[in-house]
């Protein structure tokens, strides 16, 4: 062979679509098998759940992310660090509210989705990318932090953008970090 | 690659929540073929044939997204051999270890560390659980070859975790 194989572009390609075609297979397989759209985006929340409760180990082996300080902190490091290094887009992020534990990370584009034009006949109420929030949810939870994920829009259901909104639901011990300065 | 560890994750937990048992089926669920009254060897050839079809459908897919000189083979080995070379370098990061064939259309497949038996423990513990962790990518390559033209059947075997062999029967139409 002229080229060593694993330097093709086409192969990084083909990898990345493995897993988004994977994941549709298995949206399509939950679809035959629960009627009701809330059981699918349920079980894929599950599902994420489990995977994020193990993800957490590896993106912190791969990122070295120092300790946060804030809620605003983290969510950058979800967009900033974690989208872009296992999905390769970097969605931006805003503060809904004043208490600033309300999130959200919007998605330009939605690589989950990339070969999804509209959602199946008769499902418009599932969130097809519902893995994702599980995901952030387990991961969270393993750094001890206890957040509602959900997807606030979506592109698929005809909204502009494709908007997942995080809201962390215990206060951070501020007292425990002010010590350390 | 954290691409290549996505699948893995998602691979795992598929293979975990396609065998969880329902333990009652509640209002709002229809029954699926994985109910509590199923379990058992019915349940397991279910869930092993659900995640067969879904590695088909992928592999079929990937097929598709293949380089366009890929496609232009002259011979069944050829197209055995770019599966074990190119296909899984792009979704293994590695290639297959060994291909031997009879020449009569059965070709084995030999990786002696398959990526996703690698997280479990090495050597005779979980033997019994390594059906389920090869059944997607049996469909897979069964998947692949089918939009490359070949109808085959593909089983896998192991011997001793992580190594692994997969058998290509070609089925003459």
């Amino acid at each position: 062979m002229s080229r060593p194989a694993h330097r093709r572009p086409e192969y990084h390609k083909i990898n990345k679509d493995l897993f988004v075609l994977t994941y549709g297979a298995l949206v399509a397989q939950l679809c035959k098998d629960y009627e009701k759209d809330e059981d699918v985006n349920k079980y894929l929340d599950t599902m994420g759940y489990g995977i994020g409760t193990r993800l957490i180990e590896d993106f912190l082996a791969r990122s070295c992310v120092r300790r946060c300080h804030s809620y605003s902190e983290i969510a950058d490091i979800i967009a900033q660090v974690a989208f872009k290094m296992y999905l390769g887009i970097t969605p931006s992020v805003t503060c809904n509210n004043a208490s600033r534990n309300e999130f959200s990370l919007i998605l330009d584009k939605n690589p989950l989705a990339e070969f999804v034009e509209e959602l199946p006949a008769g499902r418009s109420s599932l969130c097809y990318s519902n893995l994702l929030c599980g995901i952030i949810r387990g991961a969270l939870e393993m750094v001890h932090l206890a957040a509602d994920v959900t997807f606030l829009k979506d592109r698929l259901k005809g909204d502009s953008v494709t908007e997942i909104g995080i809201t962390f639901l215990k206060k951070l011990d501020e007292k425990k970090y002010r010590r350390k300065k | 690659m954290a691409d290549a560890a996505l699948f893995e994750f998602l691979h795992t937990e598929m293979v975990a929540e396609l065998w969880a048992h329902d333990p009652d089926p509640s209002p709002g669920v229809s029954a699926g073929p994985r109910g509590g009254e199923m379990g058992g060897r019915k349940g397991q050839k279910t869930s092993l044939s659900v995640l067969k079809g879904m590695g088909f459908r992928v592999g079929q897919a990937l097929g598709e997204r293949l380089p366009r000189e890929t496609l232009a083979f002259r011979e069944e080995l050829d197209i055995l051999k770019f599966l074990c070379k190119d296909l899984w370098v792009a979704v293994f990061q590695k290639q297959m270890d060994s291909l031997r064939t009879n020449h009569q259309g059965t070709y084995v497949l030999q990786d002696n560390s398959f990526p996703l038996l690698v997280r479990m423990a090495s050597g005779l513990q979980y033997l019994e659980e390594a059906p389920k962790f090869l059944a997607f990518t049996c469909g897979l390559l069964r998947g692949t070859l089918s939009t490359l033209g070949i109808k085959s059947l593909v089983t896998a075997s192991v011997a001793a975790l992580p190594a692994c062999k997969f058998q290509v029967v070609i089925q003459k139409a």
